[in-house]
C-alpha cells in the first residue's frame, strides 16, 4: 500500500513535467519548418533504429549559435538578468524592513498581516500589473500628483521604460521577498539582539551584527524566490516595458506567437532553464535551514 | 524603533494595496477617461454584464479551474502523502524535484513545453490541454500546502486508531483525512485561484474556441487601459479576497502560507 503511493504523482509529473522539458530540449536543437508541426526533423517511429540515425543526425545546435551570435538576443539575456537582479537588490532592501517590523509586531497582529500580504499576491498578476499603466502613464495620476505638488513641470515618461519594469517587479514580487524573510525572522530569538543591546551596541550595530547575519536563510530563499521567476517574467515587460525593454519571457514569447519560430523560442527556454538552474544547484545547501518558504 | 517599524508597515502596505484601490474606485468612474474623475457610476458594470465574449471566458475559466483544482488537490495530496509517508524510494530526490519545478519554473516555458507535449501527440489544444496544464501547475503547491500539515501531525492519533484495531484504510479515511480536510480545502482554494488567474500558461496550450478570463482581458488591455476592465478586475478583485479570506478561516488562524 504504502509503496504505491507515489506511483500515480510520480506518472502524472513524469509526463507533464519531465517530458515536457525533454522535448522542449530536443526541439531546441531542431530545425524551424513550414509543416505540422512546424520543426524538423519529427522522429519517425515506425522506421526503427534507422529512424533514430537519420533523426539525431538533423539534430544540431545551430539556434543556440544564433543565440550566442545575434546582439537582439545577447541583449535580451542580459537585460534579463541585470533587471532580474537590480530588482531583487531592491526587493531585499524594502522588504527586509518591513518583515522585521512584521516579526516584532504584536504576536496578535502577526497572522493578519501576514494575510494582508497574501491578499495581493493572490489578487491576479495580470489585473495588479494594468493598474499600474494608469498610474505611471504620461497623463496618469502619479504625473498628475506630483504636478499638483509642483516638483515637476512636465509629465513623467516612465511606462515604457526599464524604470516601470523595475517598479513592476518590485511590486508583484514584494510578497516573495518578504514572507521567506518574515518566516525566519519570526522564529529568531528575542533574546539574541537584546543581549547584543544590552552589550552596548547601538541599533543599527544590532541589525548589522546579529539579526541581519541571523536572517540570511530568509534573505537568499527570497532572493531566489523573486529573481528566477523574474528571468523569464513576460507580464511585466509586456505590459510596462514598451517595445524598448527586451526581457527573455519576452523574446520567447515573440518567438513563439509572431514568428512561429518554434526551435529557436525551445532553445530561449533552454537558456532560461540554465540560468535558473545554475542560482537553484548554488542555493541547496541553505535549503535546509529555510526549508519550502510559503509561496 | 516601534515607530520607525509602524513607517515600514504602512509604506509597505500602501504600496502593495493603493494599486489596487485605485483600479477599484476608478471602476465607479461615470468618465470613460480613466484617470479623469467624472462622478460616481455603476455604468461600467453594466457594460461588463453585457460583454458576450468576456461572460463566455469567465465560463470557460470556472470550468478549467474547477477541474484542474480538482485533479491539482488529488494528485498533490498523493505526492505530499509519499515524500511524508513513503519512506525511502528510488528516484525519490528527482520526485521531490519535479514536484517543486512548476512553482519556480517561468511560466513562459511551463507552457512552451506542455505545448510541445501536447503538440508532439496530437493533442488538440482546448479545454482538456488547459485543465492538464492547470492541474500540474496546482499539483506542486498543493504539495506544499499539505505536507506541511502532514509534518505538523500528531502521529501518535493514528498509531493509536491503530493500536485499536483500524486497518491502514480505515485510519486514513477516520483519522488522518479529517485531520488534514482543512488544508485540503485551502489547498484546492489556492489551485483553484492559480488557474482563474493564469494568463502565460493558458496563452500557450489553449485553442481556439477556449478562450480564459484571463487571454481575454489581456488581449483588451493590450489595447490600452478602458474602464469595463477595471469593473471586471473589481469583480475577480473581490471574488479573489472572498476565496483568502474563506481559505486563511480554514487553515485556521496561522495564515494560509
Amino acid at each position: 500500500m504504502r509503496r504505491l503511493l507515489p506511483v500515480l504523482p510520480a506518472l502524472w509529473l513524469a509526463a507533464f513535467v519531465l517530458m515536457p522539458v525533454i522535448l522542449t530540449l530536443k526541439i531546441s536543437l531542431s530545425t524551424p519548418a513550414t509543416a505540422q508541426p512546424p520543426y524538423l526533423p519529427v522522429l519517425d517511429w515506425s522506421a526503427g533504429i534507422e529512424g533514430w540515425d537519420s533523426f539525431l543526425e538533423a539534430l544540431d545546435f545551430t539556434n543556440f549559435e544564433t543565440l550566442a551570435s545575434d546582439a537582439l538576443y545577447r541583449d535580451a539575456a542580459l537585460s534579463s538578468v541585470t533587471l532580474a537582479a537590480i530588482a531583487t537588490a531592491i526587493l531585499a532592501l524594502i522588504g527586509t524592513p518591513i518583515a522585521l517590523a512584521m516579526a516584532r509586531a504584536r504576536e496578535r497582529w502577526q497572522p493578519l498581516l501576514v494575510a494582508l500580504l497574501i491578499v495581493p499576491f493572490w489578487t491576479s498578476f495580470l489585473i495588479r500589473i494594468y493598474a499600474w499603466i494608469a498610474i505611471l502613464k504620461p497623463e496618469g495620476l502619479l504625473s498628475a500628483g506630483l504636478m499638483k505638488l509642483g516638483l515637476i513641470a512636465q509629465p513623467l515618461e516612465i511606462l515604457n521604460t526599464q524604470g516601470a519594469v523595475l517598479i513592476g517587479l518590485t511590486y508583484a514580487y514584494l510578497p516573495f521577498m518578504v514572507l521567506p524573510l518574515y518566516a525566519v525572522l519570526t522564529k529568531l530569538d528575542p533574546r539574541l539582539p537584546e543581549a547584543a543591546a544590552d552589550l552596548g551596541a547601538g541599533p543599527a550595530r544590532v541589525f548589522w551584527s546579529v539579526t541581519l547575519p541571523l536572517a540570511r536563510p530568509g534573505l537568499a530563499a527570497g532572493a531566489l524566490l523573486c529573481f528566477v521567476p523574474m528571468v523569464g517574467e513576460f507580464i511585466i515587460p509586456d505590459l510596462l516595458g514598451g517595445s524598448d525593454t527586451l526581457m527573455l519571457g519576452r523574446v520567447l514569447w515573440s518567438e513563439f506567437f509572431s514568428n512561429r519560430d518554434w526551435p529557436l523560442a525551445s532553445a530561449v527556454a533552454i537558456l532560461v532553464l540554465v540560468l535558473v538552474v545554475g542560482p537553484l544547484i548554488l542555493f541547496r545547501d541553505g535549503e535546509a535551514t529555510a526549508k519550502e518558504p510559503s509561496r | 524603533m516601534r515607530a520607525l517599524d509602524r513607517i515600514a508597515l504602512i509604506l509597505g502596505l500602501g504600496f502593495l494595496y493603493a494599486p489596487i484601490l485605485i483600479l477599484v474606485i476608478y471602476s465607479f468612474n461615470a468618465s470613460a477617461l480613466v484617470t479623469v474623475w467624472g462622478g460616481f457610476s455603476t455604468r461600467w458594470y453594466g457594460v461588463l454584464v453585457a460583454d458576450v465574449p468576456l461572460r463566455e471566458a469567465a465560463g470557460v475559466s470556472l470550468i478549467v479551474a474547477l477541474a484542474s483544482s480538482a485533479l491539482a488537490t488529488m494528485f498533490g495530496t498523493l505526492a505530499a502523502l509519499a515524500l511524508d509517508r513513503g519512506g525511502r524510494f528510488a528516484g525519490r530526490r528527482l520526485f521531490t524535484g519535479l514536484i517543486y519545478a512548476p512553482l519556480v519554473m517561468p511560466e513562459v516555458i511551463t507552457g512552451l513545453s506542455l505545448l510541445l507535449l501536447f503538440v508532439g501527440f496530437g493533442l488538440d489544444r482546448g479545454l482538456l490541454t488547459l485543465v492538464v496544464a492547470h492541474a500540474t501547475l496546482g499539483l506542486g503547491f498543493v504539495a506544499v500546502i499539505v505536507g506541511a500539515r502532514l509534518r505538523g501531525l500528531d502521529r501518535s492519533l493514528e498509531e493509536a486508531a491503530a493500536d485499536l484495531g483500524a486497518n491502514p484504510a480505515r485510519v486514513f479515511a477516520t483519522v488522518t483525512l479529517p485531520l488534514i480536510a482543512p488544508s485540503l480545502a485551502a489547498a484546492f482554494l489556492l489551485a483553484f485561484t492559480l488557474s482563474l488567474d493564469d494568463l502565460v500558461i493558458a496563452s500557450f496550450v489553449s485553442g481556439p474556441g477556449a478562450t480564459t478570463l484571463p487571454m481575454r482581458l489581456y488581449s483588451q488591455v493590450r489595447l490600452g487601459v478602458n474602464p469595463e476592465i477595471n469593473a471586471a478586475s473589481t469583480l475577480l478583485v473581490g471574488t479573489v479576497t472572498a476565496i483568502v479570506l474563506t481559505a486563511s478561516w480554514l487553515t485556521g488562524r496561522r495564515g494560509v502560507a
